[in-house]
């Protein structure tokens, strides 16, 4: 123990840092801060701490060029000792960090933490939200399989639908006219240089405003933040009735950050790494690309918004949303900080989560694409062709190789993109399905170069045996006496 | 008032300035080199080669199939993600129509299903006919087509870039072979 006491000693006598460290651990902390609702913060930076080392050992091994990456990706999950883990370590440690860091933002605005004096604080956490999904999407990219490059193709029709310099962007995003070596090896760079370093500057200016400014108190309800007294107030709080940041505060962010690195190292082992899928080979077209989880809410919004609204609100809603995000400090910098007299801010953050929750459950089972092999493979139920004429089974053998399946179910099964179709003969006349079948309309296709007046006259015979039993199809009032 | 400058007032802003110039110096470089993609994807988009895809014979009228060609603008480490495909529609003897497997929409790949003569998007449910023109779902136009020509029994077409609703490919509707 001497001979340590006296290295240290030696260290401290030159580098003279021991006395701003202890000022830095030690300082006062609000004794309710102390709190399980304070320790998303460093569990953040854990996470992140986590990526880091793990993408190192990635790096170690990961060959960052378009015709050796999946290679390079499927000898690290098979031919070395652990790289199945170190990459689904990396893999869940980026879901738990953007998790976290979600987490982290919403108690933050429900405890009105980004009020006057931290408006900078806020800021610079908005910047880190933006840069942390920066690192989710140039990280999904760098899993070079067949996501990965339609993926990219998305980011890049998005891009280009910025007037006039919209190819300009693309050229500048893929490096290049198409999705190639040049693209991966930018996204490398943006991964494990430029972005990492925007992330690592900007968490340094926003721990050291959280010492500086010291951390958010406990908000009561009636403790009214106000630009000339806040101060005053913060310090009686703090050096009062404080206590130092180390030991009165530190353990539960110590156990709660142990307990993320355990979670995401049981999830790492129990679930595995992520792919990669399919070989990045654009000429594999038999491909269903989809983005990683955090981005499914935006490739559900991208199928529901109407198609000419859809360029004008991705190109101005995600400025107005970070505009709007960096001036709320300025907007709602004073007043009330608890949630129990910020109903609005209470309601803004169920409605974003909702709406986001909803949004990602739909582009988990995206009921709007066609199933590409319902047609050849979902049978007709069997109920459906019993005691059914000739002309009706030919009509249901038309429905399936024309491929109508793959919008339409019966049974449950088949596409979800159009109605499901068990009772359309409640719902239209035979006329109204024949028109509907020939000219189409609403979203549906029209089939009439595409069937013969045979095939049409079946599969409208088909489609008008598709009623419940105790309900009767749909007919002409006109024509029916 | 004459202006008082000692040396070292002086020697600072001339190391400012010298400061300024090497900046300048090595800026310009690398400003053109952060937008050398700019250049190459304006050679995909105009210099766009002529590429064979093979002879017309391996394209029966009435039918359409893919064709895949490695694109003419490419880097030694590109790999499988140089090779492109596409959708060729035999009209007739004369007449086709070359389609990129690009959905308008957002860019994924199409599949052809000859027995409804549609295109169909799996990733946003986007159709179109057999003629490439845009059926349903969100896609706001029809597939992006490649110019092509015949040359004897050769299919040629025109291609460089990812077509995207912003590029070039976008304004070529092919609506005129240029045979």
């Amino acid at each position: 123990m001497r001979v340590i006491a006296t290295v240290a000693a030696w260290l401290d006598a030159r580098l003279q840092i021991e006395a701003p460290v202890l000022g830095v651990v030690q300082h006062p902390v609000p004794s309710r801060t102390a709190s399980w609702a304070y320790v998303f913060g460093s569990a953040a930076i854990t996470a992140f701490a986590l990526q880091v080392l793990t993408g190192i050992l990635l790096a170690l091994l990961y060959v960052p060029s378009a015709a050796e990456a999946w290679n390079s990706l499927q000898a690290l999950n098979h031919d070395v000792a652990f790289g199945w883990f170190i990459r689904a370590l990396h893999g869940w440690g980026s879901n738990f960090m953007l998790a976290i860091v979600l987490l982290h933002m919403v108690q933050v605005v429900l405890f009105g933490a980004y009020k006057f004096p931290r408006e900078l604080t806020w800021i610079v956490g908005v910047l880190l939200l933006l840069v942390t999904l920066g690192m989710a999407f140039t990280g999904q990219v760098l899993r070079f399989d067949q996501d990965a490059y339609w993926g990219l193709g998305i980011g890049a029709s998005i891009a280009s639908r910025v007037p006039i310099i919209g190819s300009k962007v693309v050229a500048l995003m893929l490096g290049g006219p198409i999705i190639a070596g040049a693209t991966l090896s930018r996204f490398f760079a943006l991964h494990v240089f430029v972005v990492p370093g925007l992330l690592i500057s900007f968490v340094a200016v926003h721990v050291l405003l959280v010492l500086n400014l010291g951390i958010n108190e406990w908000p009561m309800p009636g403790r009214i933040v106000r630009r000339d007294t806040y101060m005053r107030e913060y310090h009686d709080l703090t050096h009062a009735h404080g206590v130092p940041f180390v030991p009165g505060a530190v353990g539960k962010d110590l156990v709660f950050s142990a307990f993320i690195v355990a979670a995401i190292a049981a999830c790492a082992y129990v679930l595995g790494p992520f792919g990669p899928a399919g070989q990045p080979d654009p000429t594999i077209i038999q491909t269903a690309p989809k983005p990683d989880y955090f981005f499914l809410w935006l490739y559900a919004l991208l199928s529901f918004l109407p198609p000419a609204a859809e360029t004008p609100i991705l190109l101005i809603a995600p400025p107005l949303i970070i505009v709007g995000l960096l001036v709320l400090p300025f907007v709602a910098g004073e007043g009330e900080k608890s949630w129990r007299r910020r109903p609005v801010a209470v309601l803004t953050i169920l409605l974003v989560a909702v709406t986001l929750g909803t949004l990602t459950h739909l582009g988990t089972h995206t009921p709007w694409s066609p199933v590409m092999d319902a047609w050849s493979g979902a049978p007709v139920p069997t109920a459906q062709l019993t005691r059914r004429s000739a002309l009706e089974r030919r009509g249901a053998l038309v429905f399936q190789s024309k491929q109508c399946r793959n919008c339409h179910s019966l049974g449950n099964s088949g596409g979800q993109r159009g109605p499901a179709l068990d009772a359309v003969a409640v719902r239209l006349t035979e006329d109204q399905l024949t028109r509907q079948v020939i000219q189409g309309d609403g979203n549906m296709p029209a089939y009439g170069k595409n069937l013969t007046p045979a095939e049409a006259t079946a599969l409208v015979a088909f489609l008008e045996t598709l009623h419940p039993r105790d309900e009767l199809p749909a007919r002409d009032a006109s024509r029916t006496p | 008032m004459p202006v008082q400058m000692n040396r070292r007032d002086l020697l600072v802003k001339i190391g400012l300035l010298f400061n300024g110039v090497v900046g300048v110096l090595i800026g310009m470089p690398i400003v053109r080199y952060l937008l050398s993609p700019l250049a190459r994807a304006a050679h995909g988009e105009s210099g766009g080669a002529w590429l064979s895809l093979g002879s017309t014979d391996d394209y029966p009228s009435g039918e359409t199939r893919l064709a895949t060609f490695r694109n003419p603008v490419v880097t030694p480490t590109d790999g499988e993600t140089a090779n492109v495909a596409c959708w060729v529609r035999r009209i007739d003897a004369e007449n086709f129509q070359v389609f990129a497997v690009n959905c308008a929409h957002l860019g994924c790949p199409v599949r052809w299903f000859p027995q409804s003569g549609l295109f169909m998007c799996p990733c946003h449910g986007g159709a179109y006919y057999s003629d490439g023109r845009r059926a349903s779902g969100p896609p706001e136009r029809g597939l992006f087509e490649y110019p092509y020509r015949v040359d004897g029994r050769q299919l040629l077409i025109k291609a460089g870039e990812m077509p995207t609703p912003g590029t070039s490919a976008a304004r070529n509707d092919g609506r005129s072979p240029c045979a």
